[in-house]
Parts: structure tokens; C-alpha cells; sequence
């Protein structure tokens, strides 16, 4: 059966409180998931009181402050910190986002963070993307062409270049396919939005000569078919994205080869 | 919560797996062949079914067992059931895991469906042929 509560030894329970430096006028808190597992026992919600006359506007720029100047030891992924590298997905206020774009004046009172629902955490909010990166690397995201290359580049109309647009823009940060309930229940099995997106980017591409390959590779009751149309994933994503609308494109041409 | 490494086989052969099963329009587009039957099939059913609680059982007998009748009760019953078995089916490959429940799950909600639609419209040929 699908699991709706987690195990007792994986429930959080409340952790360290670090209160904000003397003098400081405006300050928000913040609660965040906290597992080591070279301490292991039960996940923490350690408390951070954050000045925020002396931290940048976004739920990144806190995260930094509090690594550089409260407590090292939180440990979390972000690189660009502009929204493009996809790292610093997490789960912000209740909705999975970017730290990096999300505003902490958007929250209202304390801002809650832990790492994307339903994956192995590696180390507090540092989720374990191994097996969904064998899931993008199933889809075989590169151009396939039995035709010989040409001297110059291969080319495609502006009708067939914006057929891309809405896709090429993913940053597979898997915002989406952590909040898809039919990802959390049958994520070994079902490839999730990010990855049929990404897998819609090759179908819908000019170039590309292997359709009905990709076409055959996702022809499966739990590949595509758990795609229920239940939105989760268009409303998450932080980059304007709509992956059931991708996947339900997949499932029209399923049906236009039959 | 770590995740505790299940066989040393790489991730990119456990995603793969067994491959694709090569199957699942079929069942995608009756889904959606049988939900836009519906819409027609059950206005006609509820309109009968109210046209019948007001008369008496002879004028209901007569209605049952016409032709036009038998034929759209049985498309509405063939239509409904396999529609719910269909539904149910994606419900029971959502949250079953054991691969033995699930087989046995979905050969029961198969069979009942099967029996019901057969009795129902068994009942109709017998209104039909009998009068009751
Ligand atoms: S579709 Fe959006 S939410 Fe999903 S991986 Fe791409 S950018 Fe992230
Ligand atoms: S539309 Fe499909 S992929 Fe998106 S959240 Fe729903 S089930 Fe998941
Ligand atoms: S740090 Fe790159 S997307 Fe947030």
C-alpha cells in the first residue's frame, strides 16, 4: 500500500532554538529540517530568529546568513542563486519553489523549510536525485539522427523552434515531480513530470528522427500513464512551466499512431 | 531517511527494468470513449426512470421491454461498468503494491464487472422476450 504517514523514527521532532543578536528590530523565524545521518535518530526543526535589516530579500539569502553566521553545519544545495541552475529546490511555506526566487516577504510569519517531499534525504535539506536522474538519463535527452550531419548547423522553422518554448526552459530543479502524489506513490515506476516534459522536448523537436522510438520507450501503464491530470506539477513549478500539459501532448500522439 | 541501497544493480538498469510495457492507449482512450458515451446514455436512463416510478407496472413493463430500450440499456450498462472497471483499475495500480493482491484485485473487479453487466442485460432480454 502507499504510505500516508511516516514511520515514527522519520518524524521531525523539535530541535535547537538560536534566537536573533541583541538589537535586532525585524526579525522572522525560521524552522528547518535538520537530519545528519552521521548522527541519525529522528529529523529536527531547528528554529533561526533572522535579522532581516541585516539579510538579502530572499529565502536563499537567509539560508546563507544563518550557514556563514549562526550554524555551518545546515547543509543545502544552491549554485546560480538567480533561478537558472535548478539547485536549491526545497519545500518553502507548504509549496515546493527555488530559495533563491522566492521572496521572504511572500511568507507570512514563520517560514518553514524542509527538503522535497517524498525523496531519501541525503543530509537536511539535500534530497537523494539519483534515481530521478536515471529517469532523465532513461529518456535519452539528446538529439537522435540517423541522417547524415550537415556542413553547417540543422535547421528548423520558427514554427518548429516554437514548438520548444515552455520546454526548453526547464531547469529540472523537480519541484514538479516531488509535489505529483502519483510520483510519491509510484515514483520507482512512473517517470514524473520533469522527466516526461523533458521527454516531450525531444518528441516535440523538428530534428529529432527518433519520435516513435521515445514514443515506444514511454508506452507504458506506469511510465506515462500514472499522469492523473492532477495539476500539482503546473502549479509548482517556479519557472512558469506546464508539464501536464507536455504530457498530456504525449498522450494525444499515443493515440493519433495507434 | 537515508536511502538504504536496495542491490548493487546500477540505477539507470532498475529505472529501465523490464522495459516498457508497450501498452495503455487502449485503456487511456476507452476511458474517455466511455466517459463521453455516458453523457448521453445517462440522461436517457435518469428520463426513464423517472417517466417509469409515475406509471403503472404494465405501461413500465412495455417500456422495459421494447426494442429501442433493450438496445440503450445495454449500451448504458456495457458503457457504465466498463467505465468503473477501468476507473477502478487505475485506483487498485496507484496503491497496491503487492504484485499478487493487485493481480487478484484486478481479476475480481473484472469478473464482477463481466457478471454484472451480463446479468443486467440477461434481465433486460428476459423483460423483452417474457414481459416480465
Ligand atoms: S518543469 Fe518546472 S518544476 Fe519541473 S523540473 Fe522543470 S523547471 Fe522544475
Ligand atoms: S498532472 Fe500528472 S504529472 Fe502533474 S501532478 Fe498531476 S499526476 Fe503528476
Ligand atoms: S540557486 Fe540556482 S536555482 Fe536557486
Amino acid at each position: 500500500m502507499a504510505e500516508l504517514m511516516l514511520a515514527a523514527k522519520d518524524r521531525p521532532v523539535e530541535g535547537k532554538k538560536f534566537p536573533a543578536p541583541a538589537g535586532a528590530k525585524r526579525t522572522r523565524t525560521f524552522k528547518i529540517y535538520r537530519w545528519d545521518p552521521d548522527v541519525g535518530g529522528n529529523p529536527r526543526i531547528d528554529s533561526y530568529e533572522v535579522d532581516l535589516d541585516a539579510c538579502g530579500p530572499m529565502v536563499l539569502d537567509a539560508l546563507i546568513k544563518i550557514k556563514n553566521e549562526v550554524d555551518s553545519t545546515l547543509t543545502f544545495r544552491r549554485s546560480c542563486r538567480e533561478g537558472v541552475c535548478g539547485s536549491c529546490a526545497m519545500n518553502i511555506d507548504g509549496t515546493n519553489d527555488l530559495a533563491c526566487t522566492k521572496y521572504i516577504a511572500d511568507v507570512k510569519g514563520v517560514v518553514k523549510i524542509y527538503p522535497l517531499p517524498h525523496m531519501a534525504v541525503v543530509k537536511d535539506l539535500v534530497p537523494d536525485l539519483t534515481q530521478i536522474w536515471a529517469q532523465y538519463a532513461l529518456i535519452e535527452p539528446w538529439l537522435k539522427s540517423d541522417t547524415a550531419a550537415p556542413a553547417r548547423e540543422r535547421p528548423q522553422s520558427p514554427e518548429e523552434r516554437a514548438k520548444l518554448d515552455g520546454l526548453w526552459e526547464c531547469i529540472l530543479c523537480f519541484c514538479c515531480s516531488t509535489s505529483c502524489p502519483s510520483y510519491w506513490w509510484n515514483g520507482d515506476r512512473y517517470l514524473g513530470p520533469a522527466v516526461l516534459l523533458q521527454a516531450y522536448r525531444w518528441i516535440a523537436d523538428s530534428r529529432d528522427e527518433a519520435t516513435g522510438d521515445r514514443l515506444d520507450n514511454l508506452e507504458d501503464p506506469f511510465r506515462l500513464y500514472r499522469c492523473h491530470t492532477i495539476m500539482n506539477c503546473t502549479k509548482t513549478c517556479p519557472k512558469g512551466l506546464n508539464p501536464a500539459k507536455a504530457i498530456g501532448e504525449i498522450k494525444k500522439l499515443m493515440v493519433e499512431r495507434r | 531517511m537515508a536511502n538504504a541501497r536496495r542491490s548493487l544493480r546500477s540505477e539507470l538498469g532498475r529505472v529501465r527494468g523490464l522495459g516498457s510495457a508497450k501498452e495503455g492507449v487502449q485503456h487511456w482512450w476507452m476511458q474517455r470513449i466511455t466517459a463521453i458515451a455516458l453523457v448521453p446514455l445517462s440522461l436517457w436512463f435518469v428520463a426513464g426512470i423517472v417517466f417509469v416510478i409515475d406509471v403503472d407496472r404494465a405501461t413500465a413493463i412495455q417500456w422495459l421491454g421494447s426494442p429501442l430500450t433493450l438496445g440503450l440499456m445495454s449500451l448504458f450498462l456495457i458503457a457504465l461498468i466498463y467505465h468503473a472497471v477501468l476507473g477502478l483499475q487505475v485506483v487498485i495500480e496507484d496503491y497496491i503494491h503487492s504484485h499478487a493482491t493487485k493481480l487478484v484485485l484486478l481479476l475480481l473487479i473484472q469478473f464482477a464487472g463481466f457478471g454484472l453487466a451480463a446479468a443486467g442485460i440477461i434481465a433486460m432480454l428476459l423483460i423483452t422476450i417474457y414481459g416480465g
